[in-house]
């Protein structure tokens, strides 16, 4: 394909503009010149970041004052501090709460979608509507759902009998916090499984299941024996997705607890951009997110070897 | 099994269960919006309902939003960052996803391996180092700083999402033209792209939504109100010290809100095709 503007016979010498022409047809030219501005991008905006992140996290910089190399004695002494400590340890149970939630929820909502529907797009729509709003902008919502004084949710538990007066302190007290915290986490990024989950469902050949359904399977066999293995992969592929941005979520956090009370729901980005920004301790704050790299290694490991064949 | 004998049962009980699914989906929206359009006395009066306005809705937290804060200027700077990255974003990522769907080079794979590993990388764990790169280049505090770094997850968003659409473009297609003399721009713009539209729609609409949706950067980056987003505005610029004016927030929130929901409502199938293809492929 790339030689065929030398193959074209143009007489004598062939004019610049042809030569270029056929210079540029070339995918050894072309191709690079492509991806060159998207590669200046990911180059001096995503790695050059990257590295200094790394740079400051072994420094003691500090806003506005020059910095020296301290080795390993950020992560350190983050660790050894209780609020960090609290920190990972809440970075944990969220995530891990929070997607086994939306795994399950997931799964039943993508169920039921892919059953014969009276208003299929409607619903479909306003399933995935919390995926598509401004996540900070909703959880203020939230916060107003959670206030202390005015809860809708203590309301409807009180009218109901479920909650005994005056209700529980969502945002004020440490477990419930972190209660709220998934709750929300939950309610955002639901659609994304559920849609997911349903595109695969689809995509399961009906005869599987005529034929299992003549050889006398019951719709609970059905669906351990076909429908989960089947899903698997895509299960695979929408968890790592999940608990990389579950893990490093702030939005949710930041508008509703602050990471308050006392740490309770401080996650690694919220608690890095708190040392930052009310602290001004740049090296720690470095340190802090970095914590999040050995996990995103994992994810991008596991994607490439077991669920992308192909690295692209 | 009796269940299944009867089609209309089932289909009645599917959508019961469903049911718990769409309170939970929807009442957020719904008591913002309520809560907008609630008069001050009936809002924090804590025995009336909170479920249905009682005493007449009012327009005065719109007002007061629209007239008494900067939230126009706000939206005016969310709109204008959102649309330059999401420019920007579309035509970086429509090359490289061409150059990564059709052509073989040196580097080609290496390439496609950095684009997918950026596309996972969270925006919180480069925030950071990133607004110092922002003071440096001179763009502390100011809307241009959102529009030079919002192509960092754009930009693989895009690309990724585009590649998907070019490779089931066939490529006899484009041979045919380059047969006819066509070179491979003109073949990418004239034949690959116009066939590619749905994927360009795709990634439009969510490069806007992801730059609209922005907190973090928007929030670590700009500061000062004529500066600042939709988002950081609403959050951070409408509570001040203790006293909380949650008529004009909620009315925040669901104004700020409407230009996703504008663009959701037209284009809710690319939304969906979108989301998988992103996960799945």
């Amino acid at each position: 394909m790339a030689v065929r503007a030398d193959q074209i016979p143009v007489g004598h010498a062939r004019p610049l503009r042809m030569r270029v022409r056929g210079w540029l047809d070339r995918e050894s030219v072309l191709g690079p010149v492509f991806v060159t501005p998207a590669l200046l991008l990911l180059l001096l905006l995503v790695a050059y970041p990257f590295v200094l992140a790394l740079y400051f996290a072994m420094s003691n910089a500090f806003i506005g004052r020059p910095s020296e190399f301290i080795g390993f004695r950020n992560f350190i002494r983050l660790w050894e501090a209780d609020a960090f400590r609290q920190t990972f340890q809440n970075a944990f149970v969220f995530t891990g709460i929070a997607v086994a939630f939306k795994v399950v929820l997931g799964i039943i909502l993508a169920l039921l979608l892919n059953e014969q529907l009276w208003f299929k797009r409607v619903i479909r729509g306003a399933v995935l509507l919390p995926w598509v709003i401004p996540t900070a902008l909703s959880t203020l919502g939230w916060w107003w759902m959670f206030n202390s004084l005015y809860s809708v949710v203590n309301w409807t538990g009180l009218a109901l009998g479920i909650m005994d007066p005056p209700g529980p302190n969502w945002l004020g007290q440490k477990y419930y916090a972190m209660a709220a915290v998934i709750t929300v986490n939950v309610w955002r990024g639901l659609p994304f499984f559920a849609i997911t989950i349903l595109a695969a469902l689809v995509a399961i050949p009906k005869e599987i299941y005529e034929a299992a359904h003549a050889d006398g399977a019951g719709p609970n066999a059905r669906f351990w024996y076909i429908t989960l293995p089947l899903l698997k992969p895509v299960l695979a592929v929408v968890v790592l997705f999940s608990t990389i941005f579950t893990f490093s979520d702030f939005n949710i956090v930041y508008v509703l607890t602050h990471g308050g009370p006392i740490n309770s729901t401080h996650l690694f980005a919220t608690y890095s951009r708190m040392l930052m920004i009310d602290v001004g301790r740049l090296g720690e704050g470095a340190a802090v997110s970095l914590y999040l790299f050995p996990l995103l290694v994992f994810v991008v490991w596991a994607q490439l070897r077991f669920v992308r064949k192909q690295a692209y | 099994m009796s269940v299944e004998r009867r089609p209309l049962m089932r289909r009645v009980a599917i959508h019961l269960g469903l049911v718990p699914f769409l309170i939970f989906a929807l009442f957020p929206f719904y008591h913002m919006t309520l809560t907008s359009l609630k008069q001050d006395r009936e809002l924090y009066d804590r025995h009336a309902v909170p479920l249905i306005i009682t005493q007449g809705p009012t327009l005065e937290h719109y007002s007061k939003l629209l007239w008494d804060t900067e939230f126009l200027i706000w939206t005016k700077n969310s709109l204008m960052v959102t649309l330059l990255a999401t420019g920007v974003s579309v035509l970086i990522g429509t090359l490289a996803a061409y150059a990564l769907a059709r052509m073989r080079f040196l580097g080609v794979g290496t390439f496609g391996t950095g684009i997918f590993v950026t596309y996972l990388v969270p925006t919180s764990l480069l925030f950071l180092p990133l607004a110092q790169v922002v003071n440096w280049v001179g763009l502390a505090d100011s809307k241009w700083a959102l529009v030079l770094t919002y192509p960092t997850f754009l930009v693989p968003f895009c690309t990724w999402l585009l590649m998907g659409y070019f490779r089931t473009v066939p490529k006899e297609v484009e041979e045919c033209a380059m047969v006819d003399g066509a070179t491979r721009l003109q073949a990418l713009i004239r034949i690959v792209l116009p066939i590619a539209i749905p994927g360009l729609v795709c990634a439009v609409l969510f490069a806007f939504t992801l730059s609209w949706n922005e907190f973090i950067y928007a929030l670590t980056f700009t500061s000062s109100s004529d500066q600042i987003t939709a988002s950081v505005g609403v959050t951070s610029e409408l509570i001040r010290g203790d006293i909380y004016f949650w008529g004009s927030l909620m009315a925040g929130a669901v104004l700020g809100s409407v230009p996703i929901v504008i663009l959701y409502v037209f284009f809710l199938d690319y939304y969906v095709t979108g989301l998988t293809a992103g996960a799945i492929k």
